[in-house]
């Protein structure tokens, strides 16, 4: 844990950062900036992983392994979704989310 | 008796059917005829095989022979009430099975030289394939409800068959009239079945033909009109069968059938399925003679008689050579029925019910050679009516040959078959009833002179002049000709009597010789007015038609049969009762229908809005949903 | 001090992820997001997670926020404006993201949470046999799952962004 502060302040700033991505995530038109949105909700559970087993269960590990998968996985998505941007933009110029709607069909 | 070998004639032509209909597009015409007629030959084989074992091998015990079955219960209602599936054998079905699969594999054989370079090939020798498979079933069946299953389907394929050329319109209308009309009666069957099945609570033949049995018994039990209700069931049922075999008034969807390919004419409306009006009333015969003293078999043979002389009528007047082979197979129907209703039940009082069924088998064989004769005429000539014929004689020898054989014996001349049915009829309706006698012997002359009539009609009379000279038919539609004429001369030989009786138990056969004189002399005279009337061309026929006048016009025109029934159909019933209904059902049923789905698209426009596609309203709507949930959960469902 | 550190902390987290949701430039909203991932490994640094601090900025830092870049030079201009959602829909969400935050907050606020207050630094070591390990609360099988699911994703990406490629090449030699 981390001397004088307390878990409730971590969690204060984990949440405002989750709904932060949430907000980016729901406004952004941009498939990239949608990227970006991910990358922030996923750091904000991240670290509420870590703070709790910190804070709750410092003896144990679980939290900070299941936060090295979490990056793994992350890093996995967003190498993925870089290939379909680009393939994406090959084929209709275009990142937009309004631009790929005929995907629905 | 083993006897589950009998199970394989009707599967055969079955299997034949499903590979046919399967690989409709992918079989050779010809290949699919050998394969039609080797089943046939094979169900042929085994009915024979059968037909021996049972008659002269193993099938009495005691003199009586016996009722051997094999069957499955289907659908159970209570523990005596249920539908089985199975077998049957007694005499009437194996004699009906030696009928059935002869006729079959002759006009296979036939169809084969008819039938060629015709586009639907296979498919007509699928849907004879599926007729003979119903008409087994149906002679095979063990029960109400079975004879019921194949009686409707002899019905759909002897549908399809008449719309064979569905490309005529008068082809198609003529099947759905046959199917209209023997559904209509069916109603009456099926209403039949279910009123015994309430009321004796079986279905099983075995059970419901014991002459002492509880089945009978209890038309004691409950009546209705007048009459007991077991009568008015077997009444309803006689309906059935008689629209099957078109017995008057129910008999005007025969004529029109005939505008299906000439062997299906022989196969289905001459031999096997009209009989089977017949068959089903003999099936039943100990419940027909028991119930009430015989009340319905009075009604049958009333109806029987009848039909036989107005249709017998009517024959001698139509110049297409087909309707007149109709109205002849209505009126020997009608003979039939005839010797049905006037037999008796024990020994030699059974007389009618063994000649009923005597005639029943040697009118298949000569009336399946006259039809397949006609069809060979036909073929050589491309009409149906006898003023394009005359003096074929000299064309045509082998049809001419077999056609004077058949309509020998169906004029009842000795030694050929129809001679010895018809006297044991004429022998059982004398003892019985001299009134419906009377009307046989009529019947019996107007059958010879009508029958002669289009046979001087088309081989000999005026020397038409023909553009092509009409020539003898192929092998495989002669082959079949003379085989049957063999069949039509020597079938009367065989002693009936000894294999088939009412009850089962055979009495010794003996002509009365002056009744048979009487009924010989009655068709020698016919015969001989026709050869007066039509031997060479002269105006003696047309001298007459004008002494009866308007008597004949009736006659052409049916008796207005078909007309009248239009006009209750169309004038009466569409216009006060169906259009109603009809207006009823598209406005209201129909309108909430169409309502119910017009408001369904109208909603679902709306709402479609909601499914954007966009990844982002469906995360937008995710989230609200968890902000909502989570509120849930921390205010309200906090403990 | 370390209080003093967590808040600066905590500020730069907040105030540069809103920028990165915010920008209306591609690069620059990116470039945002590497620091929130800088500020966020501090913050692990400070509770002793070393390891995870490191894996932290090499693979999000170094290698994630990389991959953006690129695939942001490759499709888009670098002056180029984005498009964002109307206003009543960004007034919409931000009002639904408020009370979530408010409905959050106050469902944490209200949870007494069981502190342990002791000091307990992680080594490497331990993780990696924690990771590695095959006895009762080992980790092997999900490691192993998330590499075969590496191997997946880097098979995929490869074919996914070949994939157009190919009617093209074959154009010229016909």
């Amino acid at each position: 844990m981390i001397t004088d502060i307390s878990l409730y302040e971590v969690l204060t700033v984990t949440t405002l950062l989750f709904f932060i991505g949430v907000y980016g995530f729901i406004t952004r038109k941009n498939l990239i900036s949608m990227l970006i949105s991910v990358e922030l909700i996923l750091n904000a559970s991240v670290l509420n992983f870590v703070f709790f087993n910190q804070y709750l269960y410092p003896e144990m590990l679980q939290g900070a392994i299941f936060s090295i998968f979490i990056i793994a996985v992350a890093a996995a998505e967003t190498a993925l979704a870089v290939a379909i941007i680009i393939n994406l933009y090959r084929k209709i110029s275009s990142v937009e989310v309004a631009d790929v709607e005929n995907m629905k069909y | 008796m083993d006897i589950s070998h009998t199970l394989l004639i009707p599967l055969i032509p079955l299997l034949i059917f499903l590979v046919l209909g399967v690989f409709y597009n992918k079989i050779k015409p010809i290949v699919s005829g050998y394969v039609g007629v080797l089943g046939m030959l094979v169900s042929f084989g085994l009915s024979v095989y059968t037909a021996y074992q049972y008659f002269l091998v193993n099938g009495q015990i005691d003199g009586v022979y016996q009722s051997i079955s094999q069957k499955t219960v289907w659908m159970r209602f209570t523990d005596t009430l249920h539908i089985d599936m199975g077998v049957l054998i007694d005499p009437i079905s194996v004699m009906m099975l030696v009928v059935v699969s002869t006729i079959s594999l002759m006009v296979q054989i036939y169809s084969r030289g008819y039938m060629k370079g015709d586009s639907g090939y296979t498919k007509f020798f699928a849907y004879l394939s599926l007729f003979t498979f119903s008409m087994f079933g149906l002679v095979l069946a063990t029960n109400l409800f079975q004879i019921y299953i194949f009686w409707e389907l002899v019905g759909v394929s002897s549908f399809l068959l008449i719309g064979y050329y569905y490309t005529k319109p008068s082809a198609v209308a003529a099947a759905k009239k046959a199917f209209i009309v023997t559904r209509f009666a069916d109603f009456g069957f099926l209403i039949g079945i279910l009123i015994i099945g309430y009321y004796t609570g079986t279905y099983d033949f075995e059970t419901l033909n014991q002459p002492d049995g509880a089945a009978i018994l209890s038309w004691t039990s409950g009546s209705f009109m007048g009459l007991s209700i077991l009568t008015w069931a077997l009444i309803l049922i006689f309906i059935g069968g008689a629209g099957k075999s078109a017995m008057f008034p129910l008999h005007i969807w025969l004529p029109d059938a005939m505008e299906g390919p000439t062997p299906v004419s022989a196969l289905i409306h001459a031999a096997t399925m009209v009989v089977a009006g017949v068959f089903l009333v003999a099936r039943l015969f100990p419940m027909y003679y028991f119930v009430e003293n015989g009340f319905a078999l009075q009604v049958v043979a009333y109806v029987g008689a009848f039909s036989a002389l107005f249709a017998a009528v009517i024959a001698v007047t139509q110049t297409d050579i087909k309707r007149v082979l109709a109205f002849s197979t209505m009126s020997q129907l009608g003979y039939m029925m005839l010797a049905l209703g006037v037999s008796g039940y024990e020994g030699h009082e059974g007389v009618g019910y063994t000649a009923s069924m005597f005639h029943l088998f040697t009118h298949a064989m000569f009336k399946a050679l006259l039809f397949l004769g006609a069809g060979s005429v036909i073929h050589a000539v491309h009409s149906n009516y006898l003023k394009d014929m005359g003096g074929l004689r000299k064309f045509m020898p082998l049809t001419n040959i077999t056609f004077l054989v058949a309509a020998l014996a169906i004029s009842g001349v000795p030694p050929l078959a129809g001679f010895w049915s018809k006297d044991e009829i004429l022998v059982a309706a004398f003892e019985q009833n001299k009134l419906i006698y009377l009307v046989g012997v009529l019947v019996a002359g107007l059958t010879a002179f009508y029958i002669f009539r289009i046979y001087f009609g088309i081989f000999w009379g005026k020397e038409t002049q023909y553009k092509h000279p009409p020539q003898e038919s192929p092998a495989s539609m002669t082959i079949p000709l003379v085989i049957l004429a063999f069949l039509s001369i020597v079938v009367g030989f065989i002693p009936f009597s000894e294999f088939i009786s009412a009850d089962k138990t055979g009495f010794e056969g003996h002509l009365n010789y002056p009744l048979a004189a009487i009924a010989t002399a009655v068709g020698l005279i016919g015969i001989g007015l026709a050869f007066v009337f039509y031997k060479k061309e002269n105006d003696l026929s047309d001298r007459f038609v004008h002494a009866f006048g308007q008597f004949y016009t009736w006659t052409f025109h049916k008796f207005y049969f078909d007309e009248l029934y239009l006009f209750i159909t169309k004038k009466i019933l569409f216009k006060n009762v169906s259009y109603p209904i009809a207006y009823f059902d598209k406005k209201y049923v129909d309108g909430s229908m169409e309502g119910i789905g017009n408001k369904t698209v109208w909603l679902s426009e709306k709402i479609k809005k909601i499914q954007s596609g966009r990844l982002q309203d469906y995360a937008f709507a995710f989230v609200s949903g968890v902000v909502v949930l989570a509120l849930i959960f921390v205010y309200f469902l906090k403990n | 001090m370390e209080r003093i550190l967590f808040y600066l902390l905590s500020i730069i987290i907040l105030i540069f992820a809103i920028s990165a949701v915010s920008s209306r430039k591609m690069l620059r909203s990116v470039i945002y997001l590497l620091f929130v991932l800088c500020a966020i490994a501090g913050l692990y640094f400070m509770a002793d997670y070393n390891f995870l601090a490191a894996v932290q900025l090499t693979v999000y830092a170094g290698g994630i926020v990389v991959l953006m870049i690129f695939s942001v030079m490759l499709v888009h201009h670098i002056d180029m404006e984005m498009e964002v959602a109307g206003k009543t829909k960004q007034a919409l969400t931000a009002a639904l993201c408020l009370s979530g935050v408010v409905v959050f907050l106050i469902a944490i606020y209200q949870h007494p949470f069981a502190i342990v207050p002791t000091q307990n630094t992680i080594t490497v070591a331990e993780v990696g046999t924690l990771l590695l390990g095959y006895q009762a609360g080992g980790f092997i099988l999900p490691f192993e799952v998330i590499s075969v699911l590496l191997l997946a994703v880097m098979i995929g990406g490869i074919v996914i962004a070949k994939a157009g490629k190919k009617p093209q090449e074959k154009t010229p030699k016909s």
